[in-house]
């Protein structure tokens, strides 16, 4: 049988594809925030309950360690940022392990940057700059939406109040599941199911969406507030085009005894679940302890966006060599 | 059979569903930002020909079906099932019910080649080779000398099958037809 060599995506989209690459560059240069190169390996990983992280052993000055493959630079990023950094940004490859799909591949590129003393708002409108700037035709404005008025639209219930036997069947059969398999899930796995297979196809049609005020449980290294209604969420954002999730923004937890106990948490709930513990990134805690600026964050799935931007049906078709290719 | 996790989940990977085998025909990665994944899988009931989707958790596993294709030549009706034999030179023989047989009952013809799909050893669907060639018993007499383009009529082929022919077409002859749209495609 014939071994497949070639490229996942054609020569002209290569081309096209470091164009949009350079304009990323262009944009962040005239906006005076460095470009930095972080390393993809660090001796802590990720302890997110729903990321699976890939690590290796390497011989190191202090023998044979465990090293992990960054889901994103961000911890790397952090302690330059509590090192007086100011404002940067970053190309950078990240890997979660078993993800792999037409808006999916294991090895990706991630766009993150960091805005010392932005407001949430702010970043949002940069990151909507941003995007615009990329697409060949304006994808029309930028619309806001709450969570919690997404489900009422869409759904019909509260993602803060209802039920969660409700939310359970109606998971199940909004997305033609078994109600068993729900059985023993909690509200955010009933309510990330809605979010994917309900309201997100329907997001960033004719404009671009941005989602506000998810709950206070999905703040994964977000702030947490008071919203309007007085309940608490998470100080974070999304952003959406044609129903796919391109951008995931915080306003950056700068708490360290905060961050320490929910990776505590995180691993606890990984142990409850069976899944294996991921080594806590010290020195992240140890740069937060130090002091990190107030400011915001986001990260960006370049690949996706560059699909877009192309008008491309699977992520493959922007990449070199796609990881089932490489 | 073998359990098959979502992340083994293939085109074509034939598995059980609701006590149905069924065929995946997609599986999709579905993944919220910061959340639970999910797989969105298009699978087609074998028994029904019905696609439908299926949402899964990353990781449940669906049992496998014992399916398996097998070419096999139609042999003849006994008025209650259709006999079909293995063209693997074991003179093996199936009996089919019409339920199974389906819209493939109008394409038989003798000694001809079918894909007979079995379940646990018993046959659920047969699926005609793509062109076939069958006898036109019956139709309107052809025009003469009208072997140009325009206007067609009825044809009653041998099997039972009636599809649209051209004008020129007589009672006798040979056509090749296009099992998958029944469409006529030239003399044989």
């Amino acid at each position: 049988m014939a071994i497949d060599w070639q490229p996942s995506a054609s020569l002209e989209t290569l081309r096209e594809r470091a164009q949009l690459m350079a304009k990323v560059r262009t944009f962040f240069a005239q906006r005076d925030v460095l470009e930095v190169e972080t390393p993809v390996l660090g001796q802590g990983g990720s302890t997110d309950v729903h990321l699976v992280s890939l690590h290796t052993l390497a011989r190191t000055d202090k023998g044979q360690r465990r090293l992990w493959l960054q889901t994103s630079p961000e911890f790397h990023m952090k302690r330059l940022l509590a090192a007086g950094s100011g404002p940067i940004f970053q190309l950078a490859r990240s890997f979660r392990d078993g993800e792999i799909g037409g808006r999916h591949n294991i090895e990706f590129t991630m766009l993150e940057w960091y805005r010392p003393q932005f407001t949430l708002d702010q970043l949002i409108d940069e990151t909507a700059t941003l995007i615009m700037s990329l697409l060949p035709s304006f994808p029309g404005p930028l619309v806001h939406y709450r969570y919690r008025e997404l489900f009422h639209t869409h759904l019909e219930v509260d993602p803060f109040t209802t039920p969660l036997e409700k939310l359970r069947s109606l998971a199940a059969k909004r997305a033609q599941m078994p109600a068993q398999s729900l059985a023993a899930e909690g509200r955010d796995t009933c309510l990330d199911l809605l979010m994917s297979v309900v309201i997100e196809p329907q997001l960033g049609q004719r404009e671009l969406s941005v989602v506000v005020d998810y709950p206070a449980s999905q703040a994964a290294l977000a702030r947490r507030h008071q919203d309007a209604d007085g309940q608490w969420v998470a100080s974070r954002f999304e952003v959406y085009l044609n129903g796919i999730e391109l951008a995931n923004g915080y306003d950056e937890l700068i708490d360290a005894a905060e961050q320490r106990s929910r990776f505590a948490e995180d691993n606890a709930e990984r142990r409850r679940l069976g899944l294996p513990e991921v080594d806590v990134d010290e020195r992240l805690l140890a740069a937060l302890d130090h002091g990190m600026p107030e400011g915001a964050g986001v990260a960006l799935g370049i690949d996706r966006l560059i699909q877009l931007a192309l008008g491309k049906a699977r992520l493959e078709d922007v990449l070199t060599f796609s990881t089932p290719s490489c | 059979m073998a359990n098959y996790s979502t992340n083994e989940f293939k085109a074509g990977l034939k598995v059980m569903l609701d006590g149905d085998p069924c065929s995946i025909v997609e599986n999709e990665l579905v993944k919220p930002g910061k959340g639970q994944a999910f797989n969105r899988v298009k699978l087609r009931n074998l028994m029904t020909g019905r696609v439908g989707e299926k949402t899964f958790k990353s990781g449940d596993s669906l049992e496998g079906a014992d399916v398996m294709d097998l070419e096999m030549e139609y042999l003849y009706n006994d008025g209650d099932m259709w006999h079909f034999m293995k063209t693997d030179g074991s003179f093996e023989q199936y009996a089919v019910e019409k339920k199974a047989l389906g819209d493939t009952e109008k394409w038989l013809k003798e000694q001809v080649p079918y894909v007979i799909t079995l379940w646990n050893d018993k046959a659920i669907s047969v699926t005609p080779p793509n062109f076939i060639e069958l006898e036109v018993v019956e139709t309107d007499p052809g025009l003469k000398g009208d072997t140009a383009q325009g206007g067609s009529k009825p044809a009653t082929l041998s099997s039972g099958a009636v599809v649209r022919v051209p004008l020129f077409i007589n009672q006798g002859e040979v056509l090749k037809i296009d099992t998958r749209s029944g469409d006529y495609v030239s003399r044989a």
